[in-house]
């Protein structure tokens, strides 16, 4: 190989934006003492979602439910994964339409509003429920 | 023994269109390709009614709903977003998995030396995706690839099964392979099985007996690989790191035709924006925007084709220059006159978007890059909730030509589409 020899270069002879990269100021000044303490912002997924492939949201239409706090146009979390127990806020299909209600497997399958309003709903024989999931939270917005 | 399983949705695209709509449990279901121009999913109840894959929607409309079927455009949004469900669960379950397709995955079962093992994980499996996401799959297990496939076929095949198949045994392989026909093994397509008929080859087991020498000589490694696979050599691997993409494409075709430019070119541009918002999420660069447009291949008057390349003289990720690139295309193909019925846009020649060449003779601002980098982020996270932002070229919102008329919410990704209760 061989290898000739052109002449140097100075600064002025580079391109625009080589010089460039060079000049770029770097700053010094004295680093933030919160640096080692830095930590991920608050992630209400997080907090709502335990098991984010079986999650699934669901919005509420009326106020059957006013009394376990769950107004009219929430949103809520149902886990597919967990079973329903009695006492368990449910999302079940009955007869085709979706319903939220509080489950009740005793004395006899129930499907419990909780606004005095609304009537019980007792599963008959021939009608076709589906528990959807367990509502592990609902949503409320005020503005 | 090394066991491998694939797990397989059942009629994918139907199943998910009922997992939020359980008034349509037991009714046939199709859906519609984009444009709702064909077939392309159907429940058991459809299947049942005799309407084929792939059909035509016009020839069947008709019968098919006044026999209480159901009817959907291809909702994509929906059945990816079960389709990443589907496979995170399988994900946490085994030590690797190969995402084979929308609506398929090989596991790798390792972890699991015996077969009634294994069968057990297929039930738990299955069980276990149905009660967290709604959708039923079928599993076939088996030592090799190949041989997967064979057991998911029985697994569909077999009424009241369990939908879980497991092909382990010598004499059980033999016997099922026995009745299979070439044509229904993987990889072996309608040309092949036809060479293979020729040669008295007509089950899966009578390709199994063949000479591996002979099938080398006479045909290709590709089958070699088979024939060892179905005898329960394991060639194939579970790739779970799939190579980065090569090349993005975005394409429709249009029921009405168009012969207007001024029509087509916002179409295009619909396109080219779709396809940036894939490359910047895939973090790619490219250097190479083509377009392409054809008009029916049905129409024998008049028939044109045109395709054209614009390069950049280095790999971009703007949707701006896209646009110019696929704007300056399409003016040097388009004839006037003729009826278009397809058109795309094709990204290639991509490079990794952290090591660019640039070019000596470009003028590169590294201020402007960042601002032009940063309206593209600010830009695809305002319409990632919902298109809000529209390049002047583009169709606005709903005026698009492209039919999708009876397509379902989009129950899981868009908050105004959430599922109601009643």
């Amino acid at each position: 190989m061989t290898i000739n020899y052109l002449g140097s270069i100075s600064a002025n002879d580079l391109p625009a934006s080589f010089t460039k990269f060079f000049v770029e100021p770097v700053s010094v000044g004295f680093p933030s003492p919160a640096n080692d303490y830095l930590e991920s912002p608050i992630d209400l997924n997080k907090y709502l979602i335990k098991n984010g492939a079986a999650t699934f949201l669901v919005r509420v239409s009326g106020d059957s439910m006013l009394n376990a706090n769950i107004a009219d146009r929430a949103i809520l979390i149902v886990d597919r994964s967990l079973k329903p127990k009695h006492g368990s806020i449910v999302v079940a299909s009955l007869d085709g339409d979706f319903v939220c209600k509080r489950l009740q497997l005793k004395p006899r399958l129930c499907l419990m509003p909780e606004n005095t309003k609304y009537e019980p709903i007792y599963v008959q024989h021939g009608q076709d429920l589906d528990i959807m999931g367990t509502v592990t939270a609902a949503i409320n917005k005020f503005e | 023994m090394k066991l491998l399983a694939l797990v397989d949705c059942d009629n994918f695209y139907a199943s998910c269109e009922r997992v939020f709509r359980p008034d349509l449990k037991r009714k046939p279901i199709v859906v519609l390709s984009n444009n709702d121009g064909c077939v392309i999913a159907r429940s058991k109840e459809a299947k049942a009614m005799g309407i084929k894959m792939g059909i035509p929607w016009f020839q069947v409309k008709t019968a098919y709903l006044a026999q209480g079927g159901k009817v959907f455009s291809s909702n994509f949004a929906l059945y990816g977003d079960l389709s990443k469900r589907v496979m995170n669960i399988l994900d946490g379950m085994v030590k690797k998995i190969e995402v084979y397709s929308i609506d398929e995955a090989f596991l790798d079962l390792r972890h699991i030396q015996q077969p009634n093992q294994a069968h057990e994980f297929g039930i738990y499996c299955r069980n276990t995706i149905h009660q967290w996401v709604g959708i039923p799959v079928r599993i076939g297990i088996a030592p090799t690839k190949t041989l997967t496939k064979v057991a998911s076929h029985v697994a569909k095949n077999k009424s009241n099964g369990t939908g879980v198949y497991c092909l382990s045994n010598k004499e059980q392989i033999t016997h099922i392979l026995k009745t299979l026909p070439i044509e229904e093994v993987w990889g072996i397509g309608r040309r092949l099985s036809q060479q293979l008929n020729q040669l008295g080859t007509y089950s899966a087991y009578d390709l199994m007996q063949m000479d591996i020498r002979f099938i080398r000589k006479k045909f290709s490694v590709v089958l070699e690989r088979t024939v060892r696979e179905l005898r329960g050599e394991s060639c194939i691997q579970i790739e779970d790191n799939v190579d980065p993409k090569k090349q993005i494409v975005v394409s429709r075709s249009f029921r009405g035709k168009i012969e207007n430019l001024n029509l087509l070119k916002p179409l295009i541009s619909n396109f080219a924006v779709r396809a940036g918002e894939k490359l910047r999420h895939e973090k790619q660069k490219c250097s190479q925007v083509s377009v392409f447009i054809s008009t029916s291949r049905f129409n024998k008057k008049l028939q044109h084709r045109g395709y054209h390349s614009f390069q950049f003289p280095c790999p971009i990720d703007d949707t701006r220059s896209i646009l110019m690139g696929a704007n300056r295309s399409l003016n040097t193909i388009f004839r006037s006159g003729y009826p278009y019925a397809k058109a795309g846009i094709l990204l290639s020649h991509f490079s990794n978007p952290t090591c660019i060449q640039r070019s000596l003779f470009e003028a590169t601002d590294q201020e402007s890059f960042k601002q032009d980098t940063n309206l593209m982020r600010v830009i695809d996270g305002l319409n990632s909730y919902q298109t809000q932002i529209y390049y002047a070229s583009q169709y606005p919102a709903g005026s698009s030509p492209i039919q999708k008329k009876m397509v379902s919410p989009k129950y899981t990704t868009n908050w105004w589409d959430l599922p109601t209760t009643k």
